[in-house]
């Protein structure tokens, strides 16, 4: 193969913990893949489902979610919910036949930019050897109708 | 329809065609009772299927534009239903997604989890198909009187907004009756000037909150430790919350309008009146929900409470599939 397939991956990360530390990643210049685009949340817990759908559908092969570590959410209780919506994803992406491992989700302090660069770089990795998005329905027309809003729900 | 001595043709002319539907949709307008004669009296019934004997032609020699209302139920499934989509578009002022297969699928719409290779296998090659001859349909078929046309089937199907620009949505598997007699209510009294029309592209027939809100039962905070399917259950608490009992309620995503009917028969809500204002993905504000009502921060449990709904994107697409993110922003 002479091109190696770069996937698109969108991050959604957490204000207070893992945007800091993907910032001190950047400032102690710790290189980590650029396939990842990232998306400041206030908190993993303002990650809507539909979130990660919408990236998925709108051409990312995968989906980063990156949040403080247990116990040290700055709203206490959101990265539980952020966790359990993971599951949920993961096991709805089944049904639809997409490979479950193209949404991950991460824990990561302000502090660890390091762990954090590394993490990006396996997840690249991990989506480079699954390959594009494939999507199970081998259909030859392109729905056109596709709704440009993004929800706005409370966390 | 007969109008003995009145002038149909001053009439405004009323059109309802079912696409790929069961037939409910059909069923709940005549349900509507002594209503359906305010319809005869009001409009010039000129095209439905079910009711009376028309033809495609008929529609097609008609001016654009000269059939006032059309209820447009199904999904587009082949390319007969995308025809007759367009050109009832093309005959009508005000054309109507009619219940939810024509809004999002429905039902049908769930054949948009398969391939049309996978439908074609369960439908013509399982085991209960007996077609020794491995028979599959074809669009052309040569027979000595000449060429049998048969419509071509979909890679998916589509929803009505998905072909032709649609004016109103109504939703509902099917619409329920009450609703459907305050539609007409109000078209007849637009018609006499006593009314106006909604703006167009808004859902009519329902409300603009969730079925949860119309539900009489009991709620309290939710801490779900274990899903349970109805008739694992022993007995069911009449009073109490479903979701809050363990089973799969999808109320809280789900557009009102029908008052809460099934949990107020001891069946969960499965969404049929499609997803509540402002949802852009119905099974995305079901996952959403379960999550904050799941009591427990460890994986390991919330994967084995999680094996209590064991098929998670039918259950929380039931309706929706053919108009979920995953399934419209690309497929191809
Ligand atoms: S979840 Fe179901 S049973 Fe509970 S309030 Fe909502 S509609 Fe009613
Ligand atoms: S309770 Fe839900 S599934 Fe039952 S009729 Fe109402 S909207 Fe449809
Ligand atoms: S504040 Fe970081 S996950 Fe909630």
């Amino acid at each position: 193969m002479s091109e190696q397939f770069e996937p698109v991956i969108i991050g959604f990360t957490c204000n207070w913990c893992s945007y800091r530390a993907a910032d001190m990643a950047g400032t102690a210049r710790i290189k980590y893949p650029p396939n990842v685009r990232l998306v400041r949340l206030m908190c993993s817990g303002r990650l809507d489902p539909t979130f990660v759908l919408k990236a998925l559908s709108n051409g990312a092969d995968g989906v980063l979610i990156t949040g403080c570590h247990p116990g040290e959410c700055h709203y206490l209780e959101q990265n539980y919910k952020a966790l359990r919506r993971y599951h949920l994803l993961r096991r709805t992406l089944i049904g639809f036949g997409i490979e479950p491992e193209r949404v991950k989700l991460v824990w990561a302090s302000a502090a660890e930019g390091v762990q954090l660069a590394k993490q990006i770089a396996g997840f690249v990795d991990e989506i480079r050897a699954l390959g594009p998005l494939a999507w199970s329905m081998p259909s030859k027309q392109q729905l056109v109708a596709e709704p440009s809003v993004m929800e706005e729900v409370p966390a | 329809m007969s109008h003995n001595g009145s002038k149909p043709t001053e009439k405004p002319k009323f059109a309802m065609y079912w696409a790929s539907s069961c037939g409910g949709c059909e069923i709940a307008v005549l349900n509507i009772g002594p209503k359906i004669l305010d319809v005869d009296a009001a409009f010039d019934v000129v095209f439905w299927p079910v009711a009376m004997d028309a033809k495609y032609k008929d529609v097609e020699a008609m001016d654009d534009g000269s059939i006032l209302l059309t209820l447009f139920n199904g999904g587009i499934r082949n390319d007969e239903n995308e025809r007759l989509a367009n050109l009832l578009r093309r005959k009508s002022q005000i054309l109507v997604a009619f219940g939810s297969c024509a809004i999002e699928g429905c039902i049908p719409g769930l054949a948009n989890f398969s391939s049309q290779d996978q439908i074609f296998d369960a439908v013509y090659a399982s085991v209960s198909t007996d077609n020794a001859g491995g028979i599959r349909p074809k669009t052309h078929t040569t027979v000595p009187e000449g060429i049998l046309h048969i419509p071509e089937f979909y890679p998916v199907l589509k929803t009505l907004d998905q072909v032709v620009d649609v004016d109103y949505y109504m939703p509902g598997c099917p619409p329920e009756s009450h609703q459907i007699a305050t539609v007409i209510d109000l078209v007849l009294a637009v018609l006499e000037g006593k009314a106006e029309l909604p703006p167009k592209g808004a859902v009519i027939g329902a409300g603009d909150s969730t079925c949860c809100d119309e539900c009489p039962r009991q709620r309290n905070v939710k801490k779900i430790t274990k899903f349970v399917r109805i008739h694992e259950m022993d007995a069911i608490d009449p009073d109490l919350c479903l979701l809050e009992q363990g089973i799969l309620c999808n109320g809280m995503a789900t557009r009102s309008g029908c008052g809460a009917l099934c949990p107020q028969h001891n069946a969960p809500c499965i969404g049929c009146y499609g997803p509540a204002e402002g949802v852009v993905d119905y099974g995305a504000r079901i996952m959403s929900a379960l999550a904050s009502v799941i009591d427990s921060r460890d994986p390991d449990e919330i994967e084995r409470i999680l094996d209590g709904i064991p098929d998670p994107a039918g259950s929380f697409y039931r309706f929706n599939l053919a108009h979920s993110l995953l399934r419209t922003g690309k497929v191809g």
